[in-house]
């Protein structure tokens, strides 16, 4: 396994290595990125300012949301996030190099790259959950705990899957990037609020077409014992890892058909 | 047979927008019907107009595009089907695309480059050695290779595509863009790979040079067909192109007109330098040379082999594409 793996440690390891060259243009990034992620709870804090209650859940729940979400899509974004800038790939001829070396393409794609600045976001959302976990009323099992570690994890896996479908559309569209970020970026947005607050059509888009309540919302009602708005009920926050396999089997489907296509398209 | 392509063809299609929603689809042969094999350890140039089909064919052979119709072996394997095994038997250089990560220096793109190709240490340092010995890259081995000049870079991708010792080196205009010198040294390297290793060179180019001096055997591509298979002076005596000999005379003389085989090319108005064509199958340059004598005295000259682009023109000329 350790020698399988060895290609890809020595591609990471060149990628970390030139992000390091560059010191303070780094740290400059990691700032910025960590600002992006307080702008966005600023937000959720100023809603609370005028209310008592968000779907449901009080001050400490929806912040529990929040970051969670946060922190599945920050560690996402950092390994898998380059994914959607294809065409720029395309373009450049990178894709065709990577046909030209003995590993999978979409291994080599997302070894390509791994923004350590997002660590900035993913820091941020640590923190807020750090915070808010001890505010919130939750009956800790043994369980619960499990949850709490995987759930961000899983989520990760859900907005990678999404990150690599976007990817695979674009080798139809030639400018597909808006189009496909309104539902890897847009999904993150969706994630980090309750789903209770969305109308019902909107609900089940985001947990059934694109799984977004399954990164936070859902593990939330399990962790404070809630039950869940119509459609979603409860035990539903214990399945992110299925929802997570799921989205990813599409994911591997749309990026071989992609491939496929764009070898028997040409360049 | 290292390569083997039969009946090879592949299609694009393109699309014209013709009004607001309306497109045009208009289907074009890129590569049409070609069949060739090639053994292992030669020499081979694949040549051919812009948009004869070089590229496309490269790619097919690389496992980077799916024939339309039509069957590619590669070290005897599927390309695209295949496409993993083949990548660790082969090396390709595009001349316009890079193969190495831009933003670092070549030791470490060799270093990943040898971890993707799982090279055992002591193999990668002795065939890393000899590269960096022939290539003459010691001096820049650490610069990132953004700064590199386009020499530097090329040499660097040649290394890069040879570093797991490919039974088969492809090289898509591996010149385009050197100096002569750079060039030069190039072409020495490649023949030495070849010799010392058995290296099967496919190369396309534009510079005839690298044909001349590095290939046995030329691939003329036209319009996706093969339109020569030979040996360069095979195909410069098929097309019969003449060689033109320059003569500086020593002082100014009429136009050498009347010489038996031979055409005037120009007169310089003095008449000082003037410009014979002949064919080398209808007389020689000594008999052209005493018939001249006679007449004038020669101070110098020079005789012009046939450029080879000029050659292939010719060629294309000879055998115009039929009609679809």
């Amino acid at each position: 396994m350790a020698d399988r793996l060895a290609p890809y440690a020595a591609l990471l390891a060149s990628r970390v290595r030139s992000q390091a060259t560059y010191g303070r243009s780094f740290a400059l990034d990691v700032l910025g990125s960590a600002g992006v992620g307080i702008f966005e709870f600023a937000e959720v804090y100023i809603i609370f300012a005028n209310v008592d209650a968000l779907g449901g859940l009080d001050f400490a729940g929806v912040a529990m949301v929040f970051a969670l979400a946060n922190l599945a899509f920050a560690l996402a974004d950092l390994t898998v996030g380059h994914l959607d800038q294809l065409p720029t790939y395309l373009r450049a001829g990178t894709l065709d190099a990577f046909l030209l070396r003995p590993l999978p393409v979409l291994a080599q794609l997302v070894t390509s790259d791994i923004s350590l600045r997002r660590l900035g976001r993913a820091m941020v959302a640590l923190v807020i959950l750090g915070v808010v976990l001890p505010l919130n009323d939750i009956d800790w099992t043994g369980a619960r705990i499990a949850l709490l570690v995987i759930a961000p994890l899983a989520g990760a896996a859900i907005f990678a899957a999404l990150f690599v479908l976007a990817g695979a559309v674009q080798f139809w569209l030639v400018e597909g990037g808006d189009f496909t970020a309104a539902f890897t970026y847009g999904g993150s947005y969706a994630a980090s609020f309750p789903a209770s607050v969305f109308a019902m059509p909107m609900r089940v888009l985001f947990t059934f077409v694109v799984p977004a309540t399954f990164v936070a919302y859902l593990p939330t009602l399990v962790l404070l014992d809630l039950p869940g708005p119509v459609g979603l009920p409860q035990w539903l926050g214990w399945t992110t890892p299925v929802a997570a396999a799921g989205i990813w089997s599409l994911a591997a489907l749309g990026w071989n058909a992609g491939l496929r296509h764009y070898t028997g398209a040409g360049s | 047979m290292i390569i083997s392509v039969k009946d090879l063809r592949r299609e694009f299609v393109i699309r014209a927008p013709t009004g607001r929603i309306w497109r045009n689809r208009t289907t074009v042969h890129a590569v049409d019907g070609l069949s060739f094999d090639i053994a292992p350890g030669s020499s081979v140039g694949y040549i051919g107009a812009n948009g004869a089909g070089k590229s496309t064919t490269i790619k097919m052979l690389t496992g980077i595009l799916v024939p339309t119709s039509g069957t590619v072996r590669t070290c005897g394997l599927h390309p695209v089907k295949q496409r993993k095994a083949l990548a660790r038997r082969i090396g390709v250089v595009f001349g316009q695309r890079s193969q190495l990560w831009w933003d670092l220096p070549l030791r470490q793109s060799y270093r990943t480059l040898a971890a993707i190709h799982r090279l055992p240490a002591a193999e990668r340092t002795a065939r890393q050695g000899e590269l960096v010995e022939r290539l003459d890259l010691a001096d820049f081995l650490d610069t990132p290779v953004r700064q590199l000049s386009l020499g530097q870079r090329i040499r660097g991708e040649i290394a890069a595509a040879l570093l797991h010792s490919p039974e088969l080196l492809i090289l898509d205009e591996p010149t385009i863009g050197l100096d002569v010198l750079s060039k030069e040294r190039l072409r020495v390297f490649l023949a030495e790979q070849r010799a010392s290793h058995g290296t099967t060179l496919l190369l396309t180019t534009h510079d005839m040079d690298d044909v001349q001096r590095l290939c046995d055997r030329i691939l003329v591509v036209d319009h996706g067909r093969l339109a020569y298979d030979g040996t360069l002076p095979g195909l410069v005596t098929r097309v019969g192109v003449d060689r033109v000999l320059t003569l500086d005379l020593n002082k100014p003389s009429p136009p050498l007109t009347g010489i038996p085989f031979t055409r005037l090319v120009d007169v310089e108005p003095d008449g000082l330098r003037q410009r014979l064509a002949f064919s080398p199958q209808e007389t020689t340059a000594a008999a052209v040379l005493a018939e001249v004598g006679g007449r004038t005295d020669v101070r110098d000259l020079t005789i012009e082999e046939p450029d080879i682009e000029d050659v292939v023109r010719r060629l294309y000329l000879a055998s115009p594409a039929p009609p679809r």
